[in-house]
């Protein structure tokens, strides 16, 4: 498996998008956020959408649309008056209708949109893999050093926002950080199942860690297995890549509920 | 004495003319120990949320050691515990991992905790008798440890001011008279000025210098000793809801 150059890409670039996706889902697992990826994820179709039109960089402008997006979705939950479900349906639908559209003036309904749909992680280049390990390296960095504070605001946000924590700054900052991660795995496991992959390993390491941290820890390490099993098991099997990641880590936590449930 | 809180004729309404608040005077003074006291829905959680600067009045000023309370410049110096306080989501907090994050206000935002945070926070858990526990995750703990471990959070800021809204929600009585018990200590102490406020006080009651009573404004304010005997019984500060 290894001698393949396109699987060495493909497992380069699956284990940095396997450790960065739980690190920053962790945060909105545990704000029940769980579906703030998949919407942002909607947004990064109408981006990749107009990269196809434009004839730019997909990914580019699909990192472009989900960061704006994310930002849009906090602002509209905190100063717009929207409760955070309808802030997230209404850039989620805005997302996918205006995805629909672009595709439909660039007459793309084809393969090349698929492979973003689905994940094209065989297709990564020694190019696309500098861009995943720089913005993925960017990505833990910012996780590790406002892991306080976000975990702050996650144990307790009225109670931050009143001692002055920047609450606002922070939540945007998430937003951003979520729609660098979704661009990013977009390549890996595809827009359809970005959100599972920031969602699965954080709710199966939740039933085994014994502490914030540790399910952080135990979140990265599980989607990093995920990524490369899955990765595996695609190549001898002859399976999608994506799909059979995000399989991989859904047994997880299926293994992790059994085990835990007899003892909880 | 200086003033850590003051409410000028304050009213204050969710939607125009619907007042939630009317015309509410009310100083406290650095190093007090208050009751808010009122039945649910009497305003108390829209007093604390207007007196800490997160609502602003419709009419009226609210201050916070002189300065409006929405721009307070030394917000580290408050500690809140909001009403059913409680960590969001499924992962295990530990009691220390809770307390660290009221270091947060007063420290530098990235990075590590330093030696020093993490002595205040070691500091704050010992004050609230939680050392045994200090590394449990706290789901696994009774209602009344949680709150001692959100309070221990509060003090982990090193407060002036400390407010808690419904502190004793979802606590047994022997519990809820443990922690009127510590907040008297924690108040002589270290001579922080604290707020509690609840539906009904019977906790506190004897260890607080002053009550208050809201009902859309303040009914009563004074001693617990001078309040009319029919006050003590919870039916009928509801009773006239």
């Amino acid at each position: 498996m290894l001698e393949s150059e396109f699987m060495r890409l493909a497992l380069a670039s699956g284990a940095i998008v396997g450790v960065l996706a739980p690190a920053v889902g962790f945060f909105l697992v545990q704000r029940r956020q769980s579906l703030f990826g998949d919407g942002i994820g909607h947004v990064a179709f109408a981006g990749v959408a107009a990269g196809i039109l434009l004839d730019v960089s997909p990914v580019l402008t699909a990192l472009v649309f989900a960061v704006l997006g994310g930002i849009a979705i906090e602002l509209l939950r905190s100063r717009g008056g929207a409760a955070g479900d309808q802030a997230l349906a209404l850039v989620f639908y805005t997302g996918i209708a205006l995805g629909v559209v672009l595709v439909a003036q660039a007459g793309a309904l084809n393969v090349d949109l698929f492979q973003y749909l689905f994940g094209s992680i065989l297709t990564v280049t020694r190019g696309d893999l500098v861009t995943i390990a720089l913005l993925g390296g960017l990505g833990l960095a910012t996780v590790a050093l406002l892991y306080r504070a976000f975990a702050a605001v996650v144990i307790d946000e009225e109670g931050a926002r009143v001692a002055g924590v920047p609450i606002g700054s922070l939540n945007v900052a998430l937003a951003a950080l979520t729609a660098v991660t979704v661009a990013l795995s977009m390549r890996v496991v595809g827009i359809l199942l970005v959100a599972a992959l920031m969602v699965l390993p954080v709710s199966a390491a939740g039933r085994l860690a014994w502490s914030m941290r540790s399910t952080l820890v135990l979140s990265t390490a599980i989607g990093l297995a995920s990524a490369v099993a899955g990765l595996t098991i695609s190549y001898y099997g002859d399976l999608p890549p994506g799909g059979t990641i995000v399989l991989v880590a859904a047994a997880v936590y299926v293994v992790a509920l059994a085990a835990t449930a007899r003892v909880r | 004495m200086s003033l850590a809180v003051e409410l000028r004729a304050v009213s204050f309404g969710y939607r125009p003319g619907q007042h939630v608040l009317e015309d509410v005077d009310l100083a406290l003074g650095e190093g007090e120990f208050v009751a808010v006291a009122g039945p649910n829905g009497g305003g108390k959680t829209t007093l604390v949320r207007v007196l800490l600067g997160l609502e602003r009045p419709s009419t009226g000023a609210a201050l916070l050691y002189g300065e409006p309370a929405h721009r307070f410049s030394g917000r580290q110096r408050l500690g809140y515990l909001a009403q059913r306080a409680q960590v969001g989501g499924d992962a295990p907090a530990t009691v220390r991992e809770v307390v660290g994050a009221g270091r947060l206000a007063s420290s530098r935002l990235v990075g590590r905790l330093r030696p020093d945070d993490r002595r205040l926070v070691d500091e704050a858990i010992g004050r609230v008798g939680l050392d045994a526990v200090a590394d449990a995750p706290l789901r696994t703990l009774s209602g009344g440890m949680q709150q001692r471990a959100f309070i221990a959070k509060a003090l982990a800021g090193q407060p002036s001011l400390l407010v808690l809204d419904e502190p004793t929600t979802g606590v047994d009585a022997e519990s809820q008279e443990s922690l009127a018990e510590l907040l008297a200590g924690l108040h002589g102490e270290l001579g922080v000025t604290i707020v509690y406020v609840s539906h009904e006080f019977g906790a506190v009651e004897h260890h607080v210098e002053r009550l208050v009573l809201v009902r859309r404004t303040i009914v009563f304010d004074g001693s617990p000793h001078d309040l009319p005997g029919v006050w003590h019984d919870p039916a009928h500060v509801h009773a006239r809801e």
